[in-house]
């Protein structure tokens, strides 16, 4: 089973399609849903990791190619500018997933990006601005 | 009296000065006990790294070969303005300070990303900034602009000042309302989503020293990574806060002014802070020795984390309102630091915003200055306010 952490960019009249059912019942995918910005009548945004074995990823990403949705990596990254950093933790109670932690023996905050998911919650927490989300490594 | 500064002064010369960090010291007291600790202890150094809004750095320019009146004009650098109201040459800029074109808050929450703090910290980094000066002219003082690049080497001198500072412990800031509050203790989410606080508790200096019988005015000490001074109460000192066990504040109480050589200083220790919603701030490294001249200050050094009570407070009505009454709560900083407290039966993520690691790092940095002989410890000119002193 593989993983891909992917970007659906949904044009207005799409918006009302099942994707995450189709992707779910039938490629017998297992989809995690990151971010998601959908709204009726208007473009949409959803950015997911899918799991599941190769070949039906494959079909899958074919299924959502065909309907126009312009699948992409996800290229969003988050970056932690350890030279700005003061392990002060501000941010740890902003960080939903615990990505962001700190080891109460040496006071050093760590980022753990398997377990990011992007928010962006951890960036305007920040005091010394060390946090930023980057988008295809800019 | 066990011993005199004098004596520790002549150990530290001839390296055989016995020090401890005041994390360190919890230790060695636990296993010895105060008494003999005492007698073995020579100085126990302190540490602190946090946000100080009231922090600013005066510079004296060197003059152009065509000399120039800043007093009474404008002296703006990178766009941040800076005080003018002195001589021909002084000028000072408050780590606050915003050019005049930033948004603030008119798009809120404000990212408050450049300020009088950024410039401080290019300077100490060895960039250069700009400075646009303008001034009136006079017959001693002919020159009415002046735009240059310009560091730390083309001033005569460059200080820096905090009117207030190393604040002797202080609120946990958190929000009962139902909107997300953007402030000087952070960004609080709305129903106790999180609490802030800002102390290095066992390893901060006023802590160490609750009652102020070590340090005082004149007291010299590691600042921004050099050398400074303690010169007056910090603005705000109120030493007659309400004192739990050991007479350790439990309020916001005690306060120092410091100054020190920004040429002697590095960025490591000397940080820019953008609080979003709310401004520009500096943090600022500082460490203080506290020489063990008895058992009542080997006592008072080994003050933990478990010992140390900060009040909980609402900063949706209770702070900006003045509202006064009690403290949602009493917290010890061993609660704060465990990640999490209780508030009104509710589990209560804890952020900080004062650098632990950083503290740390500055007590073990001093301890290793005063370990190689190269800082000595001063006997204080003056005494600080006492408990007697101020508002209660």
């Amino acid at each position: 089973m593989i993983t891909r952490k992917i970007i659906l960019r949904f044009p207005p009249e799409l918006v009302e399609e099942p994707v995450t059912y189709r992707l779910v019942k039938d490629y017998g995918l297992m989809v995690n849903i990151l971010r998601a910005s959908i709204h009726p009548g208007k473009k949409g945004r959803l950015a997911m990791a899918v799991s599941g074995e190769p070949a039906d990823l494959e079909k899958a990403m074919e299924y959502v190619t065909r309907l126009g949705l312009d699948p992409e990596p996800m290229a969003e990254d988050i970056c932690r500018h350890e030279d700005r950093c003061t392990s002060c933790t501000a941010c740890i109670p902003a960080c939903p997933t615990h990505a962001l932690d700190v080891n109460r023996t040496t006071w050093q905050v760590s980022l753990d990006k398997e377990k990011c998911i992007l928010c962006g919650s951890c960036v305007p927490v920040c005091p010394y601005k060390a946090m930023e989300v980057t988008y295809n490594g800019s | 009296m066990i011993r005199t500064i004098e004596e520790i002064n002549r150990k530290i010369k001839e390296g055989r000065a016995v020090v401890y960090t005041a994390e360190e010291i919890i230790e060695v007291v636990r296993h010895k006990g105060v008494a003999r600790a005492a007698q073995e202890v020579d100085v126990v150094t302190t540490g602190t790294f946090s946000p100080m809004c009231s922090s600013g750095a005066y510079f004296n320019l060197k003059q152009p070969k065509t000399k120039m009146k800043l007093g009474g004009g404008t002296a703006y650098l990178d766009d941040v303005p800076a005080y003018t109201g002195f001589a021909a040459a002084d000028i000072y800029l408050g780590a606050n300070a915003l050019p005049d074109h930033a948004p603030r808050n008119t798009r809120h929450p404000g990212d408050f990303s450049f300020g009088g703090a950024h410039v401080i910290e290019a300077l100490v980094s060895g960039r250069k900034v700009t400075l646009n000066a303008t001034a009136y002219g006079t017959d001693c003082y002919p020159a009415r602009s002046r735009e240059q690049e310009i560091g730390l080497e083309d001033m005569n001198d460059a200080v820096l000042f905090n009117p207030r500072n190393c604040y002797q412990n202080y609120n946990v800031a958190v929000n009962v309302s139902d909107r997300t509050l953007y402030t000087y203790m952070g960004i609080l989410r709305p129903l106790l989503g999180n609490a802030n606080y800002c102390s290095a508790g066992q390893l901060s200096p006023l802590l160490n020293d609750p009652l102020y019988r070590t340090i005082g005015i004149g007291t010299r000490i590691f600042l921004g990574g050099g050398i400074g001074y303690v010169v007056w109460p910090g603005t705000q000192h109120n030493p007659a806060a309400p004192r739990g066990s050991k007479g350790v504040p439990i309020r916001p109480s005690g306060t120092l002014a410091l100054i020190g050589d920004l040429k002697g200083m590095n960025s490591q220790w000397l940080r820019a802070v953008s609080m979003t919603g709310y401004g520009v701030s500096i943090s600022v490294g500082v460490g203080i020795p506290i020489p063990i001249l008895d058992e009542g200050v080997m006592e008072h050094v080994s003050v933990t984390d478990e010992d140390i009570l900060a009040p909980v407070i609402d900063y949706s009505h209770q702070y900006p309102y003045s509202a006064g009454g009690e403290p949602l709560a009493q917290v010890t900083y061993a609660q704060l630091k465990s990640g999490a407290i209780q508030l009104n039966g509710k589990t209560v993520p804890t952020g900080g915003f004062s650098s632990y690691s950083k503290a740390h790092e500055i007590a073990q940095l001093l301890k290793s200055w005063i370990g190689q002989g190269t800082f000595l410890l001063t006997q204080k000119s003056a005494d600080l306010p006492g408990a007697e002193g101020g508002d209660a």
